[in-house]
């Protein structure tokens, strides 16, 4: 029989360590043992921090009896592998990483450990967070605790399945073109990506850095809040963080969307998802609508070239990034008879598949003589889509379009890679813009050779900036729907 | 937009990528099959626009030049796949 503890949000268990009805200590043990029993149905993590958890929890709740009252204290996190903590294994889902040991921990991690919270793990993800499934980590399979036959989504794919099987409650993900918010919607999720620039992201193994961003994946619109607030804000160490005050999201939570203008999408016109999604996302634009927002057509004209934008310049970025992993200083090295060598058979035996794909594409629009033709002009498009966005958001206030084109797919089922690419139609023209967008639950559906209902997610975005706005009316929506609460993950805990 | 196949082992060669010779014909088809998506960016209009490279306020960040603790020497050394001492030991890089 599993703890009630594990199933409580952060909101409430953070309230229940800091007011010492409950311990981290508590908390902690029964999360190792949730984790313990439904691991090898779930496969979230790539590395369990047992020791580190306890030696955390201890700390907090001697704070705890010190008199203080950590936003967060006693909060179990999943903490997705392409993020560094001090002393442990950071893989990035690569054979690249599989042994590296991070000498640091990165900025945002560390604000989650300061503001009380537990790391549980480091989650499984698509190696380097490169790919829409999770199954593109070359160190773990990750399923979907909403059925075990399909994908958690990703890349962020084993942070959100730790959530939903109550493995954690918050998880830490990095989206670049939609990896927080499509394994959100996958996953029964929040998933929240926020501004571009509002965390930090020193420690976080790069990408693509002109997109990647930190953000959370949580069971609760509140606990979304709760760990921005810990993680959001200017630090000295990332040059390309926002030197900006953060006001707290979590005191902005609405009960309703009065006066607000919700701008519905004509390009991403729903019947081209089939009956059912369609009628899913119809009655969710019409609860926005009961709850008092107006709804307003915009047009985003350029969205469409949103994918074709997106795999120029995040290959492109990620080309440059990925030069960095030679053999020489960290992780894997396969000799050669000379340096050069080494080099290339390094990157051979280090890197999977999709991520020689990314190079290979991005080292190509970067070379000679198609430097302008390609990078230049996806650069060019990216400008005429945040334009499309700034000119949409002159009408309202906010944007609500599906998070996905379908529900969690069975393993195997986007083997060809444009195929997979295609899942962030959705997700991408936000992070091309830069803007805070998040995936909220809004229903179900059995999808076509599937059995059992898995969860859809609205994506609702804000202009940059507006973190408070997003969070208050994803609130709004969530307090007023419940959705997320219909279902429970059909994972069954193995006996050990 | 260029057109024609991508060589893909002069590319391999600019990536630092062995390939093998059955990944060189995958992924050269699956490039040619992203290129003719992405091709697609030929029918916007950029001609008047001007490139984005990042979209919130860039700006240059300045900050007073004075030493502050860096990571640990022996733990960053620690990870390295080869070490002699305080340095990173590589293969031969110039040919004897």
């Amino acid at each position: 029989m599993a703890s009630p503890l594990i199933e409580k949000s952060a909101a409430e268990t953070a309230r229940d360590v800091a007011g010492a009805a409950t311990s981290a200590a508590e908390v902690t043990e029964a999360t190792l043992e949730r984790v313990a029993s439904v691991e090898a149905n779930v496969g979230s993590y790539l590395t369990v921090l047992p020791e580190l958890a306890r030696a955390c929890a201890a700390r907090v709740d001697e704070r705890v009896r010190a008199g203080e009252r950590p936003p967060l204290a006693g909060v179990p996190i999943a903490v997705k592998d392409n993020m560094c903590l001090d002393g442990t294994r950071t893989t990035c889902g690569s054979k690249i990483l599989e042994s590296w040991i991070a000498p640091y921990t990165a900025t945002a991690v560390a604000r989650m450990l300061d503001a009380g919270a537990i790391p549980i793990g480091k989650a499984n993800c698509d190696e380097f967070a490169m790919g829409s499934s999770c199954e593109n980590s070359a160190l773990g399979v990750t399923r979907n605790p909403y059925d075990p036959l399909r994908v958690p989504g990703g890349s962020s794919g084993g942070s959100a399945a730790a959530v939903a099987a109550y493995e954690a409650a918050i998880g830490l993900g990095s989206d670049t073109g939609g990896s927080i918010r499509e394994p959100g919607a996958f996953c029964n999720l929040v998933g929240f990506k926020p501004t571009y620039g509002r965390i930090s992201r020193y420690g976080l193994i790069a990408f693509a850095s002109s997109l990647d961003q930190i953000g959370p994946l949580t069971r609760t619109v509140e606990d979304a809040a709760l760990a921005y607030d810990a993680m959001a804000g200017f630090d000295p160490m990332d040059a390309t963080s926002l030197d900006k005050p953060v006001e707290p999201a979590a005191s902005a939570l609405r009960e309703n969307l009065q006066g607000l203008r919700v701008g519905i999408v004509r390009e991403f016109a729903t019947a081209a998802l089939g009956d059912e999604l369609d009628a899913v996302y119809r009655q969710a634009y019409r609860d926005l609508e009961r709850l008092g927002a107006q709804l307003v057509d915009v047009s985003l004209p350029t969205a469409d070239y949103g994918v074709a934008t997106y795999y120029l310049i995040a290959p492109a970025e990620c080309s440059s990034n990925l030069a960095r992993f030679d053999g020489v200083r960290y992780g894997l090295r396969v000799d050669g008879n000379d340096v050069r060598e080494m080099y290339d058979r390094t990157r051979a035996a280090g890197f999977g598949p999709e991520v020689k794909r990314r190079i290979l594409i991005g080292t190509y629009a970067l070379s000679s003589g198609y430097y302008d033709a390609y990078y230049v002009r996806a650069q060019k498009a990216r400008t005429l889509i945040a334009r499309d966005f700034a000119r949409a958001f002159a009408t309202c206030d906010l944007i609500a379009c599906p998070a996905a084109s379908c529900t969690a797919f069975p393993f195997g089922a986007k083997s060809d890679p444009y195929s997979m690419y295609l899942m962030d139609y959705y997700t991408i023209p936000m992070a091309l813009a830069g803007l805070p967008a998040l995936s909220v639950p809004c229903g179900w559906s059995t999808p076509e050779g599937g059995t059992l209902p898995m969860p859809l997610g609205l994506q609702l975005c804000a202009p940059l900036f507006e973190e408070r706005l997003l969070l208050g009316a994803a609130h709004a929506y969530e307090r007023a729907t419940r959705h997320a609460l219909a279902r429970k993950p059909a994972l069954e805990e193995s006996r050990a | 937009m260029p057109s024609g196949s991508i060589d893909i082992r002069y590319v391999a060669q600019l990536a630092r990528l062995a390939l093998t010779d059955e990944e060189i014909e995958i992924f050269g088809q699956q490039l040619g099959n992203l290129l003719e998506h992405v091709n697609a960016l030929g029918e916007l209009d950029t001609a008047s626009v001007a490139a984005t490279a990042q979209v919130v306020e860039s700006r240059n960040v300045m900050r007073e030049d004075r030493p502050v603790p860096c990571l640990d020497r022996e733990r960053v050394l620690s990870q390295a796949p080869q070490r002699q001492g305080g340095f990173f030991r590589v293969p031969r890089i110039i040919a004897e």
